[in-house]
């Protein structure tokens, strides 16, 4: 199977990535070769198997008790942030 | 005193043959020498190092020491290490200093470990060559044109050229074992949920694993002991005592009984590492094992279900890297959309962005079930066709990777090819089970892995298994001539 180039862009936005004009072909040829590769498991029967989400059957997603378990610690934290204001993270503004 | 074993390291220190200080420098010297030659770290923690060793030589002058106090490790730089740049081999996180240990970090620190430095690999562990890292290949010590395997190709490397004696690595599709197999080391992938996960930089949920590159057995079996165990805050480490991996290690094999993997013997396999692999299998059978033929039928489908659960969940544990709270942000961006975009398009790789892409489509709208829910079903298959082996015999054996290391760059423009490095490999991370690889010989001057696996929590087993072996042949001491000498010029 072959995607195009407006596939390889839909894909690209919904992964939030800036794809330059080049890399699209690049993309193009490589991940028609993979969905090829994939579309060998039409061929597995698996009718009546259930899906496997993770290796450990039963496991049962932990709780803890609601508590306070974390120290705040923002300005460590935003020290590897790009840009901090008044303890907040900055962005392009987003309402006009 | 780098050719010694980290078994070895920990008598000659009590012997006071030499302090830590002293084999500290010894290694941070070989660290620096080799770094042209092998560009197997990204980061070297010289000044770091040199004060855990102060500190191990004053608790074993003190008598406080534990038994892996003083021992040198490297990290893979997939582990967040407290105010050290930890960056996963990518331009996202090449300004990202941690604020906090990863657990494997901090139990091992707490076992008064030395910490030489993080090792390459490559990007967000996708590779199988180190070809994907932002630093850089990393070369093989064996021939500096070929790759050492990936992902984790600076741990393999580092201690195959004896600059570090073990160190950290992960695998979710063979990133430990394979790139162990490409240099001569040892390399054990434990269960899914064995060791914390807290602090490791997620690639594939449900299939990442931390573990260890050494060079031997035993070695492993000594630090993965302080290294693996229950963590609250991975909400996939699995709640089950560790045991004693050194106690059990001299027990003998008489008995075991040994799977061939038929499927691995079928096709794709370099005749020359048949013959090495089938040579070690003899080993087994004069220790007293019976090797008998199993069929996992499923199991050739697993490059392709893994090419859609790995993609799936890298797709979704990628979205954090926005360009807004730490890693990589692009100048100017005109509006959010632009930022997320660009920071992402710009601080992420080829491979990386492939994969995030291969996810993000398997998982769109419309293609969910033909892809992903139809992997997790052949996934099923898989875990079923191993579940039924280990009814039937005590561990499975194979080939790690179908042929020796390859040239750099020799693969590296077909994604594909290169995905198939990593078929002998997948199928442990698909279902959760135990697998190492241990070198068992040579095949056009270049080192062969023998890979053995084992159902769920049987890492004692493994490592006994693979004990038996190094005791009676020598293959994981050799090492490469250029890093002979102690000294390197």
């Amino acid at each position: 199977m072959s995607l195009n180039r407006d596939q390889i862009n839909s894909i690209a936005h919904l992964a939030r990535l800036s794809l330059t004009d080049a890399e699209v072909p690049v993309y193009q040829d490589s991940l028609s070769k993979i969905v090829d590769l994939v579309g060998q498991l039409d061929a597995a029967q698996t009718a009546g198997i259930e899906p496997m989400a993770h290796p450990l059957p039963g496991l049962a997603q932990r709780l803890r008790p609601d508590t306070v378990t974390e120290k705040d610690q923002h300005e460590l934290f935003q020290r590897n942030a790009p840009q901090v204001e008044a303890a907040l993270y900055l962005v392009p503004k987003v309402i006009e | 005193m780098h050719t010694f074993t980290l078994a070895e390291l920990a008598k000659k220190l009590r012997a006071k043959e030499f302090s830590v200080t002293e084999l500290t420098r010894a290694l941070l010297a070989r660290v620096e020498a080799s770094q042209p030659r092998l560009n197997a770290f990204i980061t070297v923690t010289a000044e770091s190092a040199l004060a855990q060793a102060k500190a191990a030589d004053r608790a074993l002058a003190d008598g406080k020491a534990g038994p892996l106090t003083g021992l040198p490790l490297a990290h893979k730089d997939i582990f967040c290490t407290s105010g050290v740049k930890t960056s996963c081999g990518s331009k996202m996180l090449d300004n990202f200093v941690s604020p906090y240990d990863a657990t494997v970090v901090e139990k091992l620190n707490a076992a008064g470990m030395v910490t030489l430095g993080k090792t390459n690999m490559d990007e967000f562990a996708m590779g199988s060559s180190n070809e994907t890292s932002w630093y850089g290949p990393v070369k093989n010590p064996w021939n500096p044109k070929l790759v050492p395997g990936g992902s984790s190709g600076g741990s393999a490397a580092a201690v195959a050229a004896r600059v570090a004696p073990i160190a950290t690595a992960t695998d979710t599709g063979g990133s430990i074992r394979q790139p162990a197999s490409l240099c001569g080391v040892t390399g054990i992938k434990p269960t899914y949920g064995r060791v914390s996960r807290f602090g490791m930089i997620a690639f594939a949920s449900s299939l990442d694993q931390g573990g260890l590159i050494s060079i031997t057995a035993e070695d492993a079996a000594m630090v993965l002991g302080a290294m693996a165990g229950f963590d609250t805050r991975d909400s996939t480490s699995v709640d089950t005592p560790v045991p004693n991996y050194v106690a059990e290690l001299d027990k003998p094999l008489t008995g075991l009984k040994i799977g061939l993997i038929k499927e691995f013997f079928d096709t794709g396999l370099d005749a020359d590492v048949e013959k090495c692999i089938r040579e070690a299998l003899g080993v087994y059978e004069k220790l007293g094992a019976t090797l008998v033929e199993v069929k996992l039928p499923a199991l050739p489908l697993s490059v392709p279900t893994y090419y859609v659960v790995a993609p799936a969940e890298c797709s979704s544990n990628l979205a954090r890297f926005d360009g807004v709270r730490y890693g990589y942000r692009c100048q100017d961006p005109k509006d959010l959309m632009d930022l997320y975009k660009r920071s992402r398009g710009e601080g992420f790789g080829a491979e990386v962005k492939r994969r995030i892409m291969t996810g993000t489509y398997v998982l769109s709208a419309g293609y969910y079930d033909a892809y992903y829910l139809k992997a997790q079903r052949v996934r099923q298959l898989i875990n079923q066709d191993f579940k039924r082996a280990f009814g039937e015999v005590d561990v499975l054996m194979g080939p790690t990777a179908p042929d020796v290391a390859f040239e750099i760059g020799a693969k590296s423009s077909d994604p594909i090819q290169m995905y198939l490095n990593d078929i002998y490999t997948i199928g442990a991370n698909l279902a959760g089970v135990p697998a190492m690889s241990i070198p068992c010989g040579f095949v056009r001057d270049l080192p062969v892995g023998l890979q053995i696996c084992g159902p769920h929590f049987a890492e004692a087993k493994l490592f006994n298994v693979a004990h038996a072996f190094q005791k009676e042949t020598d293959w994981h001491r050799r090492l490469p001539a250029d890093f002979a000498k102690e000294v390197l010029s």
